[in-house]
């Protein structure tokens, strides 16, 4: 034991003397640089002299260790086949890669990936070399990277680590970190502790909603110890009272999410459809050219995946709305008051549509990069974090309404719109132009789901049957609320999001769609005209 | 012009015609491309066309097979499982094709067996499927379960020592079978039914939240858990994202695909899924020369740098070498003779060992496991010490663990039960019968 105890000391030394080492000079160039040793000693290791492997280089002290490691857990160190070399990948994409050398940074060129032989790594490795980093990195000055650390090492603690942490405990820190750390220090000791290590584990850990102190907990509950087990036990379930409140919230944000969703395809149908009353089957295939267009806006300003996200709005907008321009002008003007052969007409302009996409750019899905400041989530607490994507999409989908009801209601084009499908004679003898009028709403609906297919590259797939996936929901969506009503399609898109949602858990996604339908096709049964119908003689018409 | 220089033209033609007929010595070789160009599949089969036709033109430039030219016929069942049918039997009936290579889905190959077995064609099947099938005129290149599903659960018991499953995948007959399979073996080993999670969810689902959600409640009960997923296609990008965002990570609770391959991984930024799991026979990015040359050759067929390959095209890479192997043996492209000689030929896969059709008509292929990495590639962290014998029938399913498949004479039967002794209907039979 003497020994160990001694290793840990010298270990925390090390861990010391490498802080410091960042602030000395540069190693200076000998012949027998150390590093060389060291990596080629990784890069030789069989999986089970990793940690050994690792180690040596953590405790070696070198000011370069940290970017090492970083290299080795990127899957960057490689082995050069021929000179034996060890060096880093800066770039690993295509024929010919580019790579560094570790030792001094300096950039060797291109080499074609053939001539290299990459140091493995798998999930335990990383697994470990994460603990490693982390417990590095508690000793930063940074706060925000010690934060991120001491999250790391939850449920990462194990015996060579301890005696570090609680050292590091006895000192000052800021107190996020020191909750982390004693969280994870508990979730240690509850594992390998003694009796009392184990009970006072307990009452640190009751009251956390983390998923590592509710796996340590329930594997207390399974462990030998009656005593251990029965508080393990009365934690355990005063968590799961707090995590039920959790999980209703967490349940609503789903059901707002996918409300939102549903609401922003089905929004510019409301206007074609429920408003001007035509069938549009290839409504889908403009949320489609929507999304496209945010892959083409973002291949236009390739690094800059936000600034080509916000262009894509108007950009989206624009696309779609033409496209719904030529489609009205060519197809649909001529189909007026024919409804099947609309259906029929607009269904094959979808398919054109889909198989134009798929002959002129690929079949291939498009990659839609995620802006920085959209993806991850906002973290609540440990049980409950609201994804920023989603987010931004139930905002998104709330200003689009928001816009649409202002077009509608305030301007010279709504109020045009409204005379025309209410009552199109004598909206004309009145002097408005109801052919641009029709041109004007199906470039408005079209437009807004170009609008949608912009949000929906941040949430699905962007491929040409990106429009077939959300076409049924669409029409769904405005029947249920009421045809010819915003306000009804809002609200009939926020309830089928909430009730998917809450039904799935227990029903299964497929189970809980079909049921979504029978209980539409119920409720249109009762009520045919939806939750908000339209009152008035234009309804009767 | 003369009437006497015409004469002389056609004469000169003439002679031309014949001399060229001697050296090709007979007609080409017809080879019928059975893959969707439109439609929904189209996002992973034209990549398998395209592979089909470099593999020709490759062969073509070495002089073809037996001193005959091979001719692709490329025909477009346009994700339309009915279709199939119909444009095998244009294939076989019309065009006369030697051979097809073709087909993604199950249900496509389910419509397209009871003709090929009608017109006595062959089909080069080329994707891991649910297994249970085997027919007298169908080779599978791709892998049945015991060559994909079981290793990767074996790799998670003992390399990383999960306990807790979750078995999702899409709503159709290779998941569910799949799964089922995972099952009866999971329990075998001991695993109590509460740590096994089935999950199904629809095709292009695309709304996760909660079943990530349900994901997470699940493996925070304190044994390790990992996802096997048989989700298809498109739905798994959504799926990953999803799991990004809710902050599971790869050392947390890995994920374990059977239908994730670079292509699918080339429609998203792959940053946040390092770590995560796929098995496969084939990685592009394994290294050796073989592979290599392949890449090669495919990236400058595509004229596109960043074309990825993937296991099914390997698979058609090893199926027509077969074939072109089999032609050569027999001497002819007579269907019987080659069914004949193609049991037992061997050809190098592009991962540095060696592919043998057995008498199932299923193929020997290593298993390997591969993680995510950031620039969309999977790099290999475990293999099997050997290649593995492409199982027909699941010893894991209780109606297909005494059939054992032999397509050699005498017992020339896909499905010959060991308990009776009796040979069942063929799998074109059975696949009309299950359809009515």
């Amino acid at each position: 034991m003497g020994i160990l105890r001694s290793l840990l000391s010298l270990r925390l030394a090390s861990l010391l003397a490498l802080l410091m080492a960042i602030a000395a000079p540069a190693f200076s160039q000998t012949e027998e640089d150390p590093g060389q040793a060291l990596l080629a000693n990784l890069a030789d290791a069989s999986p089970r002299q990793m940690d050994a492997a690792i180690e040596a280089i953590v405790n070696s002290g070198d000011p370069r260790a940290r970017s090492w490691l970083d290299a080795f857990g990127n899957n960057r160190l490689s082995r050069n086949k021929d000179t034996g070399q060890v060096v880093v990948v800066l770039r690993n994409v295509g024929r010919d890669w580019t790579i560094a050398d570790p030792l001094t940074g300096e950039n060797l060129g291109e080499i074609s990936r053939r001539e290299l032989d990459r140091v493995n790594i798998n999930n335990a490795i990383r697994g470990k070399l994460e603990g490693v980093l982390a417990m590095l990195d508690l000793y930063s000055t940074n706060p925000e990277i010690q934060r991120t650390a001491a999250e790391a090492m939850m449920g990462k603690v194990n015996e060579t680590v301890i005696e570090p942490l609680n050292n590091l405990l006895a000192q000052d820190l800021p107190a996020p970190v020191r909750d982390r750390l004693e969280l994870a220090v508990a979730i240690y000791q509850l594992e390998q502790g003694d009796a009392q290590a184990k009970a006072d584990a307990i009452t640190a850990l009751t009251g956390s909603l983390h998923s590592r102190a509710r796996a340590a907990l329930n594997k207390a509950v399974a462990g030998d110890d009656p005593a251990i087990a029965a508080s393990a036990k009365v934690a355990l379930i005063s968590i799961e009272q707090k995590l039920k409140i959790n999980r209703a919230a967490e349940t609503l944000y789903f059901g707002l999410s996918l409300g939102s969703v549903l609401v922003l395809a089905a929004i510019g149908l409301a206007i074609t459809f429920g408003v001007m009353g035509v069938i549009n089957m290839a409504h889908g295939e403009l949320i489609m050219l929507g999304a496209y267009t945010t892959w083409g806006m973002q291949q236009l300003f390739p690094g800059q995946p936000g600034l080509a996200l916000i262009l894509s709005i108007p950009a989206g907008f624009m696309v779609a709305a033409l496209a719904g321009i030529a489609i009205e002008r060519s197809v649909i003007q001529y189909l007026k008051g024919r409804p099947l052969e609309t259906l029929l007409a607009t269904f094959g302009i979808s398919l054109i549509l889909q198989q134009l996409v798929r002959t002129m750019i690929s079949p291939q899905n498009r990659t839609v990069v995620t802006p920085e400041w959209m993806s991850g989530s906002l973290v609540i607490n440990d049980a409950l974090s609201l994804t920023l994507n989603r987010m931004y999409v139930i905002g998104f989908a709330l200003v689009v309404f928001a816009g649409l009801m202002l077009i509608m209601r305030k301007t010279r084009l709504g109020l045009e719109v409204r005379a025309v499908t209410q009552n199109r004679a004598m909206a004309r003898s009145m002097g408005i132009k109801a052919t641009r009028v029709d041109i004007m709403t199906f470039a408005l609906g079209s437009g807004v789901a170009g609008l949608a297919g912009v949000a929906l590259s941040q949430i699905t797939n962007v491929g040409p049957n990106l429009g077939q996936n959300y076409i049924i929901d669409s029409f769904m969506v405005v029947v249920f609320g009421g045809v010819g009503n915003l306000w009804g399609t809002l609200v009939a898109g926020l309830t089928l999001g909430n009730i998917n949602q809450i039904l799935e858990p227990w029903a299964g996604a497929v189970l809980a769609k079909i049921m979504v339908l029978v209980m539409i096709i119920l409720f249109i049964q009762k009520r045919p005209r939806g939750l908000f119908p339209q009152k008035g003689r234009a309804a009767e018409g | 012009m003369s009437i006497k220089k015409h004469v002389k033209l056609g004469l000169s033609a003439l002679a031309l015609s014949v001399s060229f007929h001697a050296m090709a010595a007979e007609d080409p070789i017809k080879v019928g491309i059975l893959h969707s160009l439109s439609g929904t599949m189209a996002i992973s089969e034209t990549a398998l066309k395209d592979t089909m036709e470099m593999l020709i033109e490759k062969q073509n430039e070495q002089g073809g097979v037996n001193g005959r030219m091979l001719e692709a016929v490329v025909v477009d069942p346009a994700s339309n499982w009915p279709l199939f049918a119909e444009k095998a039997r244009e294939l076989l009936e019309k065009e006369k094709v030697d051979v097809i290579f073709g087909n993604w889905t199950s249900v496509s190959r389910k419509s397209v067996l009871p003709v090929v077995e009608e017109l006595n064609g062959l089909l080069f099947y080329p994707v891991q499927y649910e297994g249970e099938e085997s027919s007298e005129n169908v080779f599978y290149t791709g892998a049945a379960p015991n060559q994909q599903a079981i290793p990767a659960v074996n790799y998670l018991k003992d390399e990383l020592g999960v306990e807790r499953w979750v078995l999702a995948g899409t709503d159709y007959v290779y998941p569910r079978t799949t799964n089922k399979i995972l099952e009866t073996y999971l329990k075998d080993m001991g695993v109590a039914e509460a740590d096994i999670m089935i999950n199904y969810t629809p095709f292009g689902h695309s709304d996760w939240q909660s079943i990530v959600s349900d994901i997470k409640a699940f493996g925070s009960a304190g044994k390790k858990t990992a996802v096997v997923s048989t989700i298809n296609g498109d739905a798994n990008v959504p799926f990953y994202r999803e799991l990004g965002n809710q902050g599971i990570s790869s050392s947390d609770i890995p994920v374990v695909a059977f239908s994730v391959g670079e292509q699918e991984l080339s429609g998203i930024d792959t940053g946040p899924l390092v770590g995560h799991l796929a098995a496969w026979n084939y990685f592009m990015s394994v290294d050796n020369d073989a592979n290599y040359d392949f890449i090669d050759a495919w990236v400058e067929f595509k004229g596109d740098d960043k074309a990825v390959t993937n296991d099914p095209m390997e698979a058609h890479y090893i199926g027509f070498n077969m074939y072109v192997e089999a032609v050569k043996k027999a001497g002819t492209t007579d269907v019987e003779a080659i069914k004949e000689a193609i049991i037992g030929v061997a050809v190098p896969n592009l991962t540095g060992g060696i592919a043998t059709m057995m008498p199932n008509h299923h193929i020997t292929k290593p298993v390997l496991i591969g993680e995510i990495q950031d620039n969309g590639q999977f790099s290999v962290v475990w293999e099997t010490s050997s290649t593995v014998a492409g199982d027909a029938w699941s010893d894991f399913l209780p109606g297909s663990r005494d059939l054992i498949a032999d397509w050699r004479a005498p017992m020339k039967c896909g499905n010959f039960n060991v308990k009776t002794g009796s040979c069942g209907a063929s799998a074109g039979e059975q696949a009309l019968a299950d359809a009515e």
